[in-house]
């Protein structure tokens, strides 16, 4: 419960110093846009937070071969996905308002829609099998096959080529974070990422009275 | 040496198979598992070798002062079971050459193995062209090629002629560790004393 | 009684490949499906394009995509007949499973080079191939095989174990290699290698290590 208003606070703090503040780019063409920066950079980090939660989980099924981790794993990779949709919406809607259109392939795009590929791909493994200790010794080997890859693709390969998103090489526009623009963000990245450990947590005690029963 | 069954349980989605099955059995013994035909006993052999999680409980193979469990059994089984299957599209000498070195053994002269399992002469044929006795014949040089301590036989007799069935039961006479055979009839295994676990009962 | 020992792990490794290039030599069967792929869409990509100049970046690209398809008909093959013929228990009893997958790596590596010398050539042939720097395209082309056979195998194996062999095949391997596919053609604009070659070597590394915990 403690929790529950906690984070009802933040996320009321979050939105009042979302549009309180000077936004956290002051020297573009349009710097109210950059205020999406406050979700859309914290929900990616989430994303890459659960899916190698989604890993850790599954090496933990590898090691034990207790089942309870694969349905860990599965739960962790599927609310990844949710959060990357997230990201690729508010991402898309930036993308809409500062270079005109929602969608244009530029790297980083580019390696979000991978990413999700990785992970439905994920998905559709786990509904090929049927039986349930193989589905998880495979899915759990495969988590770990896509986050190596899912590193790459959100790390190196946006930084080596060059593109629009900001911190793309040959970028000039670097965010320096002013004091404002931190007691922002810093509450809104613990805000999604207890978001997403609630949500998680919910899922995991939903699955194992699930199997119970 | 010894092999401890600590209550072995196996349930199938929506089917329970057996449960808390605990056995032990030492050195020079030979286990019995006995049932009817879809009793578990192809799947508590399985459970043995590792090849197949139990649901509960947990399988100890004691060697040389060691307890291996889970994968580490592995290289000291010797199995023959109808689900093992070697390549067809190579000779019965390329077949046991490949398993050796793949195993880090020294390649070893197979021909006398295979005159002594009653295959003289095969050993440059296909084993797609083999007869399904043969092929059985097979199995039991590949499962004692590395002097396994435990022999476990999934249903011995399958395929054999008589003199094939005399050779089994040599083997399992002659076998100086822990062996453990299936049997769905009494009578064909008479002449192994032992421990013995009855299924599906 | 050394089968899970780690001694000897390149002679178990060559064991795997020499058996799994004997068996191959005696029913062909990747090698045919493979190749007949890559030549039919060779084919087609030169007959669609036919007559138009293509701009050196699409020649990249087509060329890929050509060695990727073509792997996908044949490169699964390796681990699906283990589990159609009821081998790879035997192998499982038998063999220590990082010297299975080496083996297999490099049976489909060769099974690419082949693939490539005779793809290559062809679409040059068929559908124009200009190349600037011939040292650099060729450390992409074999740097970017090495690592497209490091992944293909390693999801190869997963997939044997499932129903829906074929489909799943492509699913799951094309996000894992897209971005090394995406570097081999960048590569031709950037002029580099550094990436592909970290990318690589990474990969086969890992795939290794995941391997041996997929099978125990």
């Amino acid at each position: 419960m403690v929790w529950k208003i906690g984070l009802l606070l933040i996320f009321s703090w979050v939105i009042i110093g979302t549009w309180v503040f000077e936004p956290p780019m002051s020297s573009t063409f349009n710097p109210e846009i950059y205020r999406i920066f406050y979700y859309h950079v914290p929900v990616a980090l989430v994303t890459f937070i659960a899916y190698a939660l989604a890993m850790y989980q599954g090496l933990r099924y590898l090691s034990t071969k207790k089942l309870q981790y694969d349905s860990k794993s599965s739960i962790a990779a599927l609310l990844g996905t949710i959060f990357c949709v997230l990201a690729m919406v508010s991402g898309s809607i930036f993308a809409r308002f500062t270079w005109g259109v929602f969608w244009n392939w530029d790297p980083r795009e580019t390696s979000i829609v991978v990413l999700l590929l990785i992970y439905l791909a994920y998905f559709s493994l786990r509904s090929a099998v049927s039986d349930p200790v193989k589905r998880a010794n495979l899915s759990a080997v495969y988590s770990l096959l896509g986050f190596i890859a899912a590193v790459f693709t959100i790390f190196i390969w946006p930084r080596i080529t060059p593109g629009l998103h900001p911190g793309a090489p040959g970028d000039s526009k670097i965010i320096v974070m002013s004091f404002n623009t931190l007691i922002v963000f810093l509450p809104a990245l613990a805000a999604f990422i207890i978001l997403f450990l609630w949500v998680y947590s919910l899922s995991v005690r939903v699955a194992s009275l699930q199997k119970e029963t | 040496m010894k092999l401890i069954l600590e209550k072995i349980t196996k349930t199938f989605p929506g089917q329970k198979v057996f449960r808390d099955i605990s056995v032990e059995v030492n050195k020079g013994q030979t286990l019995i598992i006995n049932g009817p035909n879809g009793s578990g006993k192809t799947t508590l052999i399985k459970i043995i070798s590792s090849l197949l999680l139990p649901t509960a409980g947990k399988v100890v193979f004691n060697y040389n002062g060691k307890d291996l469990t889970g994968s580490d059994i592995l290289p000291y089984i010797g199995l023959v079971t109808p689900d093992l299957f070697v390549y067809d599209e190579l000779t019965a000498f390329e077949n046991l050459n490949f398993f050796a070195e793949v195993s880090g053994l020294v390649v070893a002269n197979f021909e006398i193995k295979l005159a002594q399992f009653g295959l003289k002469g095969r050993g440059y044929d296909l084993v797609g062209t083999y007869s399904s006795g043969m092929k059985q014949r097979l199995k039991y040089i590949l499962a004692l090629m590395r002097n396994p301590p435990l022999l476990l036989l999934d249903e011995p007799m399958v395929n054999l002629d008589d003199q094939g069935k005399s050779m089994v039961e040599d083997i399992i006479k002659s076998h100086d560790g822990i062996t453990v055979v299936t049997t769905n009839e009494k009578e064909n295994l008479k002449y192994v004393g032992g421990r013995e676990i009855r299924l599906g009962e | 009684m050394s089968a899970a020992g780690k001694s000897g792990l390149v002679s178990k490794t060559l064991a795997v490949l020499l058996k799994d290039l004997r068996s191959e030599l005696r029913t062909r069967y990747a090698i045919c499906a493979i190749i007949m792929f890559a030549v039919v869409t060779v084919v087609a990509v030169g007959f669609a394009t036919g007559g138009i100049t293509l701009e050196k970046d699409l020649q990249g690209i087509l060329l890929w995509l050509v060695i990727y398809f073509a792997s996908m008909a044949g490169i699964g093959q390796s681990f699906i007949k283990e589990e159609e013929n009821r081998t790879s228990l035997a192998l499982r009893l038998f063999a220590y499973p990082p010297s299975v997958y080496g083996g297999k790596y490099l049976f489909n590596l060769m099974l690419l080079f082949v693939l490539e010398i005779i793809v290559v050539p062809l679409f040059a042939m068929l559908v124009g191939l200009q190349v600037k720097c011939y040292v650099l395209f060729f450390s992409v082309l074999i740097l970017g095989t090495i690592g497209l056979a490091g992944t293909t195998t390693i999801i190869a194996a997963i997939i044997s174990k499932t129903s829906t062999k074929g489909v799943l095949f492509a699913v799951l391997s094309f996000p894992l290699i897209l971005p090394l596919l995406i570097m081999a053609i960048l590569l031709k604009r950037l002029g580099g290698v550094a990436g592909v070659n970290f990318l690589c070597s990474s990969n086969v590394c890992l795939r290794i290590f995941t391997f041996r915990l997929c099978l125990e």
